[in-house]
């Protein structure tokens, strides 16, 4: 089977030059056909009606690679993660940008996951804030300043998407360098580049730049469209971040939403200090005020400032007026889950369920669906190294990615270790 | 918050995940017994299978040294012939709580006096998020699913990251979590649930008109929701008045007077954990 998965995981660099070769002559529709066979994976049944793919498998092997390659960096040292985060995201509106190969061109399928990732970075850093750089005609550009509210990202974004002209690795990172400069040194500053192009026009020598970026505890990523570019991976070396490469849309997708949760600490710049926040009062309702965001005078729902009493409209967000940062303990209570994970459940050898001896519990403990397969046999599962409780790989992925709670141990007052 | 915008599927169809405190220390001090409690309940939930032939009812008991499934009506062991669908005629359910109340009172061990008696709540919430997770994966129509809370208990501070950890999961799926408090005081922590997810939080003020409660604020399914005039809610108690101080120790926090759910004998564990 040919498709795009299992390119993936084998590498195969080789066959890809050939296959292009040979296919020069296709038009682009015929050319998805030829790279992913998906016909070829049907199967029929006894009966013969087509049995549905089982993805399921698949898709969990990936997720549990995923989980291993983070657990693997989390090493028995306890982590230390940036929460309150500046992310410049850097977007390259040069010439490159405009190709079609991700289809219908790079510039959309960029826009539309930064769209997707701008939501997500919010929902599992909400105590951060992002703005944005273009890079267009040779010339960085600021598309939005630093702020907490992902819908005036993505409503400025969506206007400007216009590619002409060559790209500048060192214009960006002067200006995100004079802008991340500014802000406190409890923040952790970081870049993400989305690098379209193959070159880049400097005014000056990069490798000035690039030491100046590690000097102010930058940390810059870039994720690729192209090919590799040594530049890209010196910088990303240099400053600890992480360089990689898109295959395609959905490896793009993959690899910019790893890109949300906190990134590990550099550990020397890491320094233990105390940061005032204020957690306002909800405004009375009917109550009217002039709100320091709006300028004019607006009844009932907002937040009033501990400090200063101003109003301002929604958290979290800094006051206007005495510069206090306000937030609502939800928002601090999002990024609990980063500091206290749970354990990665382990899979089940397939041998020990056949063992007459194992009491298997006959449905996964948090969703009630049968464990097993049809004909009684047992299907995958997972189990909590802690409260020992079996669960189907669907909750499995839920539980690790959403929840962060494991309802078996979250069930039991007293562990069952305990017991025994 | 805005509430929980209806999805393209079956339009009044719900399904509730109905989370029912057994918590014996809450029960026994309670002005409405359990068994006066549970009939309320029972009619509540019938009324919820009449009134629409395809609703789905749930129930997870939330107790105080465990959590586990009661009932479920769309399951075949429920589908017989003689009882039909019913909740109040299956014996099932009633048979089911009495072994898990057995099986909880089992689990005891000696509890320190002085610490608060608060029941599983996150354990239920979780097990319930898991379930509808469940059913969004079982196909294009599936019903509304929503939570229902019948708390007693009062809130465990020990409880609240897995609580708030529930909450944002349920926002995300879009999950509204309704909560009706029977206790003394209230429960900070669903008036947040419901105020974040977009469900509806009520505490009766005459326990004995209990279903009556129920059946107007707590019946009707997400879609017509938007023509009733529900409780909204009054000054949500995410608290705080003063300052606190975060104590950014290299990047990870610790809270040193941190908000009101936990209190000081608290921080230690905080500390310790890094």
């Amino acid at each position: 089977m040919n498709n795009g998965g299992a390119r993936r995981m084998n590498g195969g660099g080789e066959e890809d030059d050939d296959e292009d070769y040979v296919n020069g002559d296709l038009d682009a529709w015929e050319r998805t056909y030829t790279d992913e066979r998906s016909w070829e994976s049907l199967q029929e049944d006894e009966s013969g009606l087509l049995r549905p793919i089982d993805n399921k498998a698949l898709y969990h092997s990936q997720y549990r690679r995923r989980l291993r390659s983070l657990s693997s960096t989390a090493t028995a040292a306890r982590i230390q993660k940036g929460l309150i985060r500046y992310l410049y995201l850097v977007i390259d509106l040069s010439r490159a940008a405009s190709e079609t190969d991700f289809r219908p061109s790079r510039i959309v399928v960029i826009a539309k996951h930064v769209e997707a990732f701008i939501r997500e970075f919010f929902d599992q850093n909400p105590l951060s804030q992002v703005g944005l750089l273009t890079i267009k005609d040779g010339v960085a550009q600021c598309l939005t300043d630093l702020g907490g509210s992902p819908e005036s990202h993505i409503k400025a974004l969506m206007n400007k998407l216009e590619c002409s002209g060559d790209s500048s690795l060192q214009n960006a990172l002067d200006l995100v360098d004079g802008y991340l400069n500014q802000i406190p040194s409890y923040g952790h500053r970081e870049v993400l580049i989305l690098y379209a192009a193959l070159s880049t026009c400097d005014p000056g020598d990069i490798m000035e730049t690039i030491q100046k970026c590690k000097k102010s505890k930058i940390r810059c990523s870039v994720i690729g469209l192209a090919a590799e570019m040594f530049i890209c991976k010196h910088l990303c070396q240099e400053t600890g971040g992480t360089y990689s490469v898109a295959l395609d849309e959905s490896h793009f997708k993959e690899l910019i939403l790893e890109h949300a949760p906190p990134p590990p600490a550099i550990a020397e710049f890491a320094t233990a200090n105390l940061i005032k926040m204020g957690f306002p009062q909800r405004a009375a309702e009917g109550s009217i005020s002039i709100c320091s965001c709006h300028k004019e005078a607006k009844v009932g729902a907002g937040y009033t400032c501990p400090r200063c009493k101003a109003r301002v409209c929604e958290l979290p967000t800094e006051c206007r007026i005495c510069g206090l940062t306000l937030v609502s303990s939800p928002h601090l209570a999002r990024s609990y889950h980063h500091l206290f994970p749970i354990a990665p459940f382990d899979e089940v050898p397939p041998f020990s369920l056949n063992d007459p001896n194992h009491k298997l519990q006959r449905n996964c403990f948090g969703c009630q669906q049968s464990l097993l397969n049809p004909g009684n046999k047992p299907g995958l599962l997972v189990v909590c190294p802690k409260c020992k409780g079996y669960f189907c790989l669907d909750c499995d992925i839920y539980i690790h990615e959403s929840l962060h709670n494991c309802p078996g141990c979250d069930s039991f007052r007293h562990s069952k270790a305990d017991k025994e | 918050m805005a509430s929980a915008p209806s999805k393209l599927y079956a339009d009044d169809v719900s399904l509730v995940v109905v989370l029912v405190d057994t918590n014996p220390f809450f029960w026994s001090a309670s002005s409405l017994s359990f068994s006066q409690f549970l009939s309320h309940v029972l009619a509540f939930l019938n009324a919820i299978l009449t009134l629409n032939q395809l609703n789905q009812v749930v129930v997870i008991a939330t107790g105080y040294n465990s959590c586990n499934y009661i009932f479920d009506s769309s399951s075949d062991l429920n589908q017989s012939f003689e009882n039909g669908r019913m909740p109040v005629m299956c014996s099932s359910l009633l048979q089911k709580l009495e072994e898990f109340l057995i099986k909880d009172e089992q689990l005891s061990k000696e509890v320190p006096e002085g610490r608060i008696k608060s029941s599983l709540l996150s354990g239920s919430l979780s097990m319930a998020l898991c379930y509808i997770q469940r059913v969004f994966r079982s196909g294009a129509l599936h019903p509304h699913p929503r939570i229902l809370c019948l708390q007693g208990s009062p809130d465990g501070p020990e409880q609240y990251v897995a609580i708030m950890n529930a909450i944002f999961s349920a926002q995300r799926s879009m999950v509204p979590i309704d909560s009706c408090y029977m206790g003394a005081q209230n429960s900070a922590f669903l008036q947040q649930a419901s105020y974040i997810t977009g469900g509806v939080h009520h505490k009766p003020q005459h326990l004995d008109g209990l279903f009556q409660y129920l059946m107007t604020i707590f019946a009707t399914d997400l879609h017509s929701r938007s023509f009733l005039h529900l409780p909204k809610p009054v000054g949500v108690d995410f608290r705080a008045s003063k300052f606190y101080y975060l104590l950014n120790f290299g990047g990870s926090f610790i809270l040193g007077n941190f908000c009101f759910i936990l209190d000081i004998a608290q921080l230690p564990c905080f500390i310790y954990k890094q």
